[in-house]
């Protein structure tokens, strides 16, 4: 798949941010007033931030609202309805917080619920494409889950959630990658059931119907090297999680605390760059390619 | 919408005959032509006359070689388009409803005006039959030429969808394969019609004819051992010409 | 929540109007429906009614509206105002542009015509340019034929009075096993997809033959994969399997072929070879009744295949036995061709046994009445249903006469020619060769040539030779080099001119043909010599005029440009006079008139030469007030006659009972009706004269009828060509005009008059051992020539066109996917990307035809992949052969026709380092007519 710039950006920080509202629903940490204002403005950019990126890859933003009408069936749609509730029932819980000093619970739990149920809704937009199995697994709810929760701790100064969740995220990630390299090929779809021609012998692309390049091509075909694919993981997973759990482990400081929060920052955008770039979906093999 | 109807009245798609099709890109033209200038949107062509020309198109002719264990390797030349499958799955991830599938024939359109132009029924769709227009920036696809099929302002005999009428080949056939008894259904009963990729369970309506058996004659030896299989056809009157002409003159003797 | 659907109107308006008339997106001419909104072209698509195709279309025709709005068309005359070659021009009238020319011709014409050569390239008008040319008085005329095809066309002539595609086709309705050999896709496109259609759906058989295994030969049953330039021999090895097991059908080669006809075997005798005939001319057979001597055509005569006679001391024996001894011969043995054509001789036999099968096995037979010329009266029609087809892949060698003659010969030795089942001729054709006309080549200043240029020689008395025996005309067609060139040598013209051998001409004028780029052999060479200058700083070719509709590389090497019109724009006629379209059911001819005007100030060539005609005051573009005499060409069209009552169109013609079709005199509205007729005209053959056309009363008087023959013309046909013979006794020393000395034992060994097989030329000119690799093109289905890479729906399709390697030799060098090859030949090198392809002949490459384009052309940007990544083969070939010490340089032809052999490339291939582009690179050209634009939503209608 391509990684497009925008959804990396996107899956992101929303995850980040909607992470962030989370621990903020659940209390954590119990902050009110200008305090509150800037963990709260902070969880916005990200989550808000992430949407609107979003947005830039899309042929018709103007339309976005039609994108509420099929909760039904698609999983954008129902992230589209979950994150602006998440988003409302967090900003009046927020506003409680920040301009009365009070913290309403049930709402904070909701809105909690609800940024998760959003990071769970933007998961299965991947989750669901039996196209791409790399992606069609269970584990993709849970990886995705899990990163937003343990940056959320990070973000939100849960040092010790953060410590659990972030090794945890960590497995997860190995995990997704080491089954992931073998999806395609444990999927059963190949250039044969592709084409339906594997009864007479082994199947190679020859021509391609264009000798030029498609919209096919630039956003389902990406091919990534080996030893690139492993550098990035190896970034992805010291900077995503190693380095933010070396960092929590010595004593305390902002300036250690933001470092951390950024090394996470780029470690999960090495990691989904790589969700992106290593995702094979099945329309390559009717180009040979994968 | 883009929940899909629980059944559809008909069954309309193609049977494409990989025995048949040259590869000669006329269906991938003339829809070109016939959907740019109709449904929704122009199909766009960018950098046309540049150093990457890359356009919309809803049909393309792609090729195989297939190496046998034994033998020559064969070439086959492979149409794709929509399958208008029965279970899409790039309606179900529609968000806004611009993917359906229509009750009445099982066509599976996009209304443009309700298109965000967000792609991802065109990840949904494991075929490729879906392309987002670069210059228009919502989803385009194969419409079995609805604005055709039904289309009172051209003759019945015209009322195909584009790629169907130009086959010079005949490669290609359209019609109901909800119904058993249809030409299309009967093709493949008879010629074993098969879906691509049924791993993937969106049970396309689209059918493929698959090539039939090549190569037979090297397959056959000339002679097996003493027996020359051959014997009853090419069984020689003469080895020189002076008993060729002794043949003859009896040859026309019973004429 | 239930299904909903958003309601769409299914019924949309299609368009205002549709306009029928014929395609040119190619040479096949299909009938088209343009459905115009607001007055523009909107949509195209195939005519159900016209009978070449049937209401398909192929990719090129439907994309005929991007070739209709490209960029790269001409806009006004230009005036060449940089060096040749730079594309600097400025725009002209048309009256000063016609002026011009007319100030370059009108003195040749007064002090020697010879001094032009006019060329059409792949002009669908020569009837009418040749008329042009033939008035103008120049010897020096042909369209494109020499570079293509001649070898087929020529061969089939020759043989049976008609070849494949315009004379011919399979009986797709009745065969049942189709055998194809190689063919250029433009060739009878969209009739041989739809036969092939025909063939599958009744589940009948095909055979490919082809080194490559792509298109026609990917759907074939039985791939048989060939190596280039040994076709004849594996059909005469076919034949021998044939004739050694009787299968061969004796009936019909008595009846309707010269296989009975006595020839004389006394190899001291002046007539050595000749056929032997009456005082008539008549070629003499034994009748089988009366054992006697008697003219083949006499009623009631059975011609005697087997006996052989004495005369004056002279034994005659009839061409079968010639044919048995020839072909009997271990020599054509299958194990002997097996390893030289590439083939098993397990599955030549194979193929051999099955061919007799259907043939004879199958016969099949249609209750049909009809009288043969000797005036039998036969019951049924039986037919051999085994069909055969080939074109350019097996002319286009230096032993391609020879191998088009094995495959006619064939076929008729099966009896399947002219048969249900077979091989079937459509009108104007069959027609024997002697109905054809004689080259003519006499020229006087100021008059008309003293007849057509081209045609069919008899004998060595036909030859276009000047009087000190000197070649008549610039391309050296018609001499001892190539004394069957009947369609001219394109492809010797500019390098003929520029060496002045024969002789130096003024003005080289050329229409529609890109000879400075991919229809040339040795293009860098050709530039060269189109730009190249005397002592004087001259050019040594002083005037070029070319007429294109496009901004194609040819024009750039101009001095002068007319522009033509695109095809919707403009009047043609598909004529009987010409390259017609009919069908073996029916004769047909077809118009194209403009379903749009021009938004430019350009003009139909065909309409420029009727009023340059004019100036030039050409004696058939005059009226005897020195007039012009026809205003454009539709008023041609609709008045010409060629003879009385016998015009371009033969459609609602003017009767004596009024309107009538065939002969009649010039209908002002004729034109008019074939527009209300959807730009065609179809009259059918009545049934009883369907088949065996060359010999069937009821044909020939259909024929007649119609205008085709002024009288019958029954023949047979000539599995032993005695022209080819009389050229063999020249050679051997008899007769007045002789070759020259060096020619002498070419002539011997290669006009023999039955068909043989030899190597390719290129065989013996280079180490086989080095040269180890055939390297061919074809010409993808989506693309014509150099035209599709200006037509943005095809050149996306072919942008670029990869060397095909096959398995062995991309192993054996270590290739991998992206890389490129250094491929040389004994005259050229050129680097290019590679590809692998497992279906292809072991020792043969292969790539796309003219997909490379030069920089600046076609109002393609400069780094368009045409011209990074896209290459020609065409720098890899020259016109001649490499040197063989003798001091002459031979023409890479065929000896017969002078047909350029493509085919008979040899390279090698090593892997190279990728260059940043295709090498040879050339400097760009500067585009006439700018760059198209970055981005493209065309829609007509809103």
């Amino acid at each position: 798949m391509h990684p497009a710039p925008s959804v990396i950006i996107f899956t992101t920080l929303s995850g980040l941010g909607f992470g962030l509202l989370f621990w903020l629903g659940l209390g954590l940490p119990p902050v009110t007033g200008w305090v509150a204002f800037v963990f709260f403005a902070i969880a916005y950019a990200l989550a808000v931030g992430g949407l609107l990126a979003s947005t830039f890859h899309l042929g018709h933003p103007e339309r976005a609202l039609k994108a509420f009408t099929q909760w039904r069936t698609s999983w954008l749609s129902r992230e589209a309805w979950t994150s602006v509730a998440a988003l409302i029932a967090m900003a009046l819980y927020g506003a409680g917080l920040v301009f009365f000093g009070t913290q309403w619970s049930v709402l904070g739990w909701l809105g909690a619920a609800l940024s998760l149920l959003t990071v769970y809704s933007t998961s299965m937009i991947y989750g669901q494409l039996k196209t791409v199995p790399r992606w069609r697994t269970p584990l993709t709810p849970t990886l995705l889950l899990a990163i937003s929760l343990a940056g959320g701790a990070l973000l939100a100064g849960q040092i010790t959630a953060a410590l659990i969740l972030l090794p945890i995220a960590a497995v997860l990630q190995v995990l997704w990658w080491v089954r992931g390299d073998n999806a395609l090929r444990d999927s059963g779809t190949t250039m044969e059931s592709a084409t339906g021609l594997g009864h007479i012998g082994r199947v190679r692309a020859f021509e391609p119907p264009h000798t030029g390049t498609n919209y096919l091509l630039r956003e389902f075909v990406h091919v990534v090297g080996r030893k690139h694919a492993i550098k990035l993981r190896v970034i992805a997973l010291g900077l995503g999680y190693a380095l933010p759990v070396l960092l929590l482990l010595l004593p305390f400081g902002h300036l250690i605390a933001v470092l951390a929060i950024l090394a996470h920052l780029a470690g999960i955008a090495a990691s989904r760059w790589l969700f992106f770039a290593e995702a094979e979906h099945v329309v390559g093999l009717y180009y040979g390619k994968r | 919408m883009t929940q899909l109807p629980e059944r559809t009245e008909k069954k309309l798609g193609l049977v494409i005959d990989l025995d048949t099709c040259v590869g000669c890109h006329a269906c991938v033209v003339s829809c070109k032509g016939w959907n740019t200038e109709n449904y929704g949107a122009p199909l766009s062509d960018q950098s046309p006359y540049g150093a990457d020309p890359s356009g919309t198109f809803l049909n393309r002719v792609h090729s195989y070689e297939v190496q046998p264990d034994q033998g020559a390797a064969q070439l086959i030349h492979f149409p794709k388009s929509c399958l208008h499958c029965e279970d899409a799955p790039c309606v179900t991830v529609c968000p806004t409803g611009a993917s359906y599938k229509r009750t009445e024939d099982g066509i599976v359109l996009v209304n443009e005006t309700d298109c965000i132009g967000c792609g991802l029924c065109a990840w949904a769709c494991p075929y490729g039959a879906r392309e987002l227009d670069a210059a228009e920036g919502v989803m385009k696809k194969c419409t079995l030429c609805v604005d055709r099929i039904y289309n009172e302002n051209l003759p019945e005999e015209d009322r195909l969808p584009a790629c169907v009428r130009t086959c010079p080949a005949g490669a290609r056939h359209f019609g109901d394969l909800g119904d058993p008894g249809s030409e299309v259904s009967q093709l493949v009963a008879e010629r074993g019609g098969m879906d691509l990729m049924p791993e993937q369970g969106t049970k396309p309506v689209n059918k493929y004819l698959p090539p039939r058996p090549k190569d037979e004659m090297d397959h056959i030896p000339a002679t097996a051992g003493e027996i020359d299989v051959l014997a009853p056809l090419l069984k020689p009157v003469a080895e020189e010409p002076k008993g060729f002409i002794g043949w003859l003159d009896k040859a026309l003797e019973k004429l | 929540m239930s299904h909903r659907q958003p309601k769409i109107d299914t019924s949309p308006k299609v368009s205002d109007e549709v306009r029928k008339t014929t395609c040119y997106m190619c040479a096949c001419r299909c009938g088209i429906n343009v459905h115009m909104k607001d007055g523009k072209v909107a949509y195209i698509e195939g005519n159900r009614d016209h009978p070449v195709n049937r209401g398909v279309l192929c990719a090129k025709g439907s994309a005929g509206i991007m070739q209709h709005n490209a960029p790269s068309r001409l806009r006004a005359p230009l005036k060449r105002v940089g060096p040749r070659g730079s594309g600097e021009f400025e725009e002209i009238s048309w009256n000063e542009a016609l002026q011009i020319a007319t100030d370059w011709l009108a003195p040749i014409r007064a002090e020697n015509p010879e001094k032009l050569a006019f060329f059409t390239g792949r002009d669908q008008s020569q009837s009418f340019t040749s008329y042009w040319a033939q008035n103008f008085g120049t010897p020096n005329y042909a369209a494109h034929g020499g570079f293509c095809s001649v070898n087929m066309a020529a061969a089939g002539i020759y043989t049976m009075g008609g070849a494949f595609w315009e004379f011919g086709q399979p009986d797709w309705d009745h065969t049942k096993l189709f055998m194809i050999f190689g063919v250029a896709e433009d060739h009878d496109s969209n009739p041989i997809k739809m036969g092939i259609g025909k063939i599958k759906a009744r589940g009948a058989k095909v055979i490919g033959v082809n080194p490559i295994r792509s298109g026609y030969n990917a759907v074939a049953d039985e791939w048989v994969g060939i190596t280039p330039g040994t076709d004849g021999l594996f059909i005469l090895s076919l034949v021998h399997e044939l004739l050694r097991s009787g299968s061969i059908d004796l009936d019909y080669l008595a009846r309707y072929t010269n296989a009975p006809v006595l020839v004389n075997m006394d190899p001291k005798s002046p007539e050595y070879g000749l056929l032997m005939r009456d005082a008539d001319g008549k070629t003499l057979v034994i009748d089988r009744k009366t054992g006697k001597l008697t003219p083949f055509d006499q009623p009631g005569v059975q011609p005697d295949l087997a006996a052989s006679h004495r005369h004056a001391g002279v034994t005659h024996k009839p061409v079968m036995h010639l044919i048995a001894e020839r072909y009997l011969d271990p020599q054509y043995a299958p194990e002997a061709v097996a390893e030289r054509c590439g083939i098993t001789a397990d599955k030549i036999r194979i193929i051999a046994a099955e061919l007799a099968r259907v043939a004879f096995d199958e016969e099949i037979v249609l209750e049909q009445e009809w009288t043969d010329f000797r005036g039998e009266t036969h019951k049924v029609m039986k037919g051999r249903p085994v069909a055969f087809h080939a074109m350019r892949g097996i002319s286009a060698h230096s032993n391609g006469f020879q191998t088009c003659r094995a495959l006619h010969m064939l076929q008729i030795l099966l009896g399947s020619v002219e048969v249900p089942g077979g091989f079937r001729f459509k009108p104007p054709y069959p027609k024997p060769v002697s109905a054809h006309p004689k080259p003519h080549c006499k020229v006087t200043p100021g008059k008309p040539l003293d007849g057509p240029h081209l045609g069919f020689v008899q004998g060595p008395d036909d030859l276009a030779l000047k009087d000190d025996g000197s070649p008549a005309r610039i391309d050296k067609a018609f001499t001892w080099d190539n004394p069957m060139s009947a369609h001219g040598l394109m492809h010797m013209v500019i390098s003929n001119a520029h060496a002045g051998d024969p002789y130096k001409i003024d003005t080289l004028f050329m229409y529609m043909a890109n000879m400075a780029w991919n229809s040339t052999m040795n293009t860098r060479g050709v530039i060269d010599m189109l730009t190249d200058t005397d002592e004087n700083g001259d050019y040594v070719i002083p005037h070029i005029i070319y007429s294109d509709a496009y901004s194609s590389e040819m024009v750039a090497y101009a001095d002068l440009i007319f522009p033509d019109t695109t095809y919707l724009e403009r009047h043609d006629c598909i004529s009987l006079l010409d390259r017609p379209i009919c069908e073996a059911d029916a004769a047909a001819d077809a118009i194209r008139w403009p379903v749009v005007e021009p938004d430019r100030d350009v003009r139909g060539f065909q309409s420029v030469l009727c009023d340059l005609g004019a100036r030039l005051n050409l004696p058939g573009f005059v009226n005897g007030d020195g007039n012009q005499k026809y205003a454009d060409y539709a008023d041609y069209i609709t008045n010409h006659e060629r003879k009385p009552g016998i015009g371009p169109l033969s459609g609602w013609r003017m009767g004596e009972d009024g309107l009538t079709h065939g002969r009649g005199g010039p209908n002002a509205a004729q034109l008019d009706h074939y527009i209300e007729n959807g730009g065609f005209c179809v009259q059918h053959i009545p049934e009883a004269a369907s088949y065996y056309k060359p010999w069937n009363v009821a044909y020939q008087e259909w024929a007649v009828g119609l205008g085709i023959f002024d009288s019958p013309q029954h023949y047979i046909f000539d599995l032993y060509v005695e022209p080819l013979r009389r050229f063999q006794l020249a050679a051997e020393g008899h007769g007045e005009r002789q070759p020259p000395d060096h020619l002498r034992e070419r002539i011997r060994t290669t006009l023999d008059p039955l068909p043989i097989w030899y190597p390719p030329f290129e065989d013996e000119r280079v180490n086989t051992d080095d040269f180890t690799v055939h390297a061919l093109t074809q010409r993808p289905m989506a693309m014509y020539h150099s035209w599709g890479s200006q037509n943005v729906w095809l050149r996306q399709i072919h942008g670029h066109n990869p060397l095909y390697l096959p398995t062995k030799l991309w192993e054996a060098n270590g290739f991998s996917d992206g890389d490129w090859a250094r491929v040389t030949s004994a005259h050229g090198e050129i680097t290019v990307p590679v590809a692998h392809m497992a279906a292809l002949n072991e020792n043969t490459v292969w790539t796309w035809n003219a997909i490379g384009k030069r920089k600046g052309a076609w109002a393609l940007d400069k780094d368009a992949p045409e011209t990074t990544k896209g290459f020609l083969l065409n720098h890899l070939i020259h016109e001649l052969l490499p040197p063989k010490g003798d001091g002459l340089r031979w023409a890479n032809s065929d000896p017969v026709t002078g047909q350029a052999a493509w085919f008979d490339l040899r390279v090698k291939i090593e892997k190279a380092d990728a260059p940043s582009e295709t090498q040879p690179s050339f400097a760009p050209i500067k585009s006439p007519v700018g760059h198209g634009p970055d981005h493209l939503e065309w829609k007509v209608g809103t």
